[in-house]
């Protein structure tokens, strides 16, 4: 089954709605962040502040620091990018608030690089006390709003427009800060996280039909990093290639070459991810075009397998 | 003259008194840290007296009590005089006063609640804190809770954009437990509030947005507490209080003097403004 995220974390957080601490706000955006469906349930705990993303935020905080859970929502590019008021009214406040980015990354598709955040785990997970969850299908992230009710401190979540394939059953159950291990492998490790998971669950598949093993790391939570999974990884692989529909600076790909590189780790490593601004087409011509798709994925492994002999 | 006439001229005098007190310990603070902001310490005084000695619901001991009123400065930077009221009132004792600024204390350059229990809200990025006392009211009306929220911002400060944005929300919502006071001191870091942009008509800006607008002398504490007084018993609407100031009132040669904006006394500008706010030729 195919679902976007932003629809599977709707669901949720309707289900969860009947704690009283939730609050949902939004700017303007109830269709597109899909919170219309709370608002249906829960209009005494839904506002709409209109298009005013720094005035949202710091009313989340100001909700937060009076009890609440307030969920801040709108495209991951206008509510991350509202940066000053994230780092001194959220962050440094320690407010639990939940910041909830939509259209995460190309995945956007035709609407260009303006609708797409493709700088936003980088600026968040620069902020100490920020967790940053990107989860990859429908169930991963049910488990993640789940989660994050009554996580203590600020965290953001960041969900995609398009649809996106399983790649969790049903046992799945979503620990914080533990990279899920979807396939084994021990020539290559693909540690992904959001939509290039499914991506890299597929790249991993037409890998093994040529005989290449490779490992599948589902990275849900970007921060904090589970350490000890990508080390793991990286010493029991012959290379490691990190794939995430974001910038190449300061999100997944970063946060493991920080991990190696201070932790020992000597396995080889390519960082898949975006070095230019997106631009207009459909999410599948853009991860094809930037090498975010499984055949581009699965061409850079073979790439650095021949690279590392 | 009746009893009531007597307690409130009684009242206006004590606040007045901690008013000038605070004052005092601002400049001695100011001074002892080397760095800061005396200008606009110096023209919220007399509000903030108000607030911490008559208007705020609150208990010094236990500053976390749930029903206790929220008092946000928005203009951060003039956090010393709110520290200056928070001794006097016994929220922490005053020898920490002489820590401002300096590593690992509580008094930090700009507020930090997670550093100073009494603190409600960190600010100091200015036009931010308007609209996280906005979501504290929102949170209080969600609750019908009794208490109240306050809030200062600064006329330099409300040239930035989320303050509007957050002055279309409150009334939107009805926001009548919201208090919000503008410290028209005239004077930003490098000159003139209306010649670097005027702000003019304030009133009926505010007005226009759908505010209850009381305009007062900011330094004129009958007024002063006449309009705290008035925004309790607004209904529908959130109140707002031009205040009209002198950046540095209370040391002749600071006053309306962009130069006192962001810069401490040395020893010697502090003995000379100790004497006058002391009265003492």
């Amino acid at each position: 089954v195919a679902t976007a995220t932003r629809d599977a974390f709707a669901d949720a957080l309707v289900r969860l709605g009947s704690d009283q601490r939730i609050v949902v706000l939004t700017g303007d955006l109830r269709d597109s962040t899909r919170t219309e469906k709370f608002l249906e349930r829960y209009p005494d705990r839904f506002f709409d502040v209109g298009i005013a993303e720094h005035n949202m935020l710091g009313i989340a905080a100001g909700l937060a620091l009076s009890g609440k859970i307030p969920w801040a929502c709108s495209f991951s590019a206008f509510v991350t990018g509202r940066f000053d008021v994230v780092r001194v009214s959220v962050a440094y406040q320690e407010a639990n608030v939940r910041i909830v980015g939509t259209h995460a990354g190309v995945g956007v598709g035709e609407d260009g690089y303006s609708q797409m955040s493709l700088e936003d785990m980088a600026s968040m997970r620069a902020l100490p006390n920020m967790a940053v969850l990107n989860p990859s299908d429908a169930i991963s992230t049910e488990g993640a709003v789940e989660y994050l009710v009554d996580h203590r401190g600020p965290a953001f979540l960041r969900l995609t427009r398009q649809k996106v394939d399983d790649v969790h059953g049903d046992d799945f159950r979503f620990e914080f800060g533990k990279a899920v291990r979807i396939r084994d492998g021990s020539d290559v490790v693909l540690i992904a996280t959001g939509a290039t998971v499914a991506e890299a669950v597929k790249a991993a598949e037409s890998l093994g039909g040529e005989g290449v093993s490779a490992r599948v790391l589902d990275v849900h939570t970007v921060k904090p990093l589970d350490e000890e999974a990508v080390l793991a990884a990286a010493s029991e692989c012959r290379a490691v290639i990190t794939v995430e529909d974001h910038s190449i600076h300061g999100g997944l790909g970063s946060a493991v070459a920080e991990v190696l590189s201070a932790r020992g780790g000597t396995a080889p490593l390519r960082i898949i991810g975006m070095r230019e601004f997106g631009e207009s087409g459909t999410s599948e011509e853009l991860y094809r075009k930037f090498g975010l798709d499984a055949e581009g994925i699965a061409a850079t492994a073979r790439d650095l397998l021949k690279a590392v002999g | 003259m009746d009893t009531r006439t007597s307690e409130r001229r009684d009242l206006i005098e004590r606040l007045q008194g901690i008013a000038r007190d605070l004052r005092i310990a601002d400049i001695e603070m100011l001074a002892e840290a080397g760095s800061g902001h005396p200008g606009g310490t110096l023209s919220a005084a007399d509000m903030i007296a108000a607030l911490y000695f008559y208007k705020l619901r609150h208990r010094p001991r236990e500053p976390l009590w749930a029903d206790r009123d929220r008092f946000v400065l928005s203009k951060g930077h003039c956090i010393p005089i709110v520290y200056a009221a928070m001794a006097e009132a016994g929220f922490f004792p005053a020898e920490v006063l002489k820590t401002l600024r300096r590593l690992g204390s509580p008094l930090q350059g700009h507020p930090d609640r997670t550093r100073l229990p009494g603190i409600e809200a960190s600010t100091g990025s200015l036009g931010q804190g308007l609209s996280v006392a906005v979501g504290m009211a929102l949170a209080g009306k969600l609750d019908g809770a009794g208490w109240r929220v306050y809030c200062m911002v600064g006329d330099g400060e409300i040239q930035e954009g989320q303050i509007w944005e957050a002055a279309m929300f409150a009334p939107r919502h009805r926001l009548d437990n919201l208090c919000v006071i503008l410290d028209a001191n005239q004077v930003q870091q490098t000159a003139k509030v209306v010649d670097i942009l005027d702000e003019d008509p304030l009133v009926a800006k505010w007005r226009a947005f759908n505010w209850h607008v009381r305009e007062i002398e900011g330094h004129d504490m009958a007024q002063i507490v006449d309009a705290l007084d008035e925004a309790e018993q607004v209904t529908g609407r959130p109140t707002f209080i031009v205040s009209h100031t002198v950046k540095g009132k209370g040391v002749s040669w600071m006053e309306l003097d962009p130069e006192w904006h962001g810069k401490a006394p040395d020893q010697e500008q502090a003995r000379r403004a100790l004497a006058e706010l002391r009265g003492e030729g």
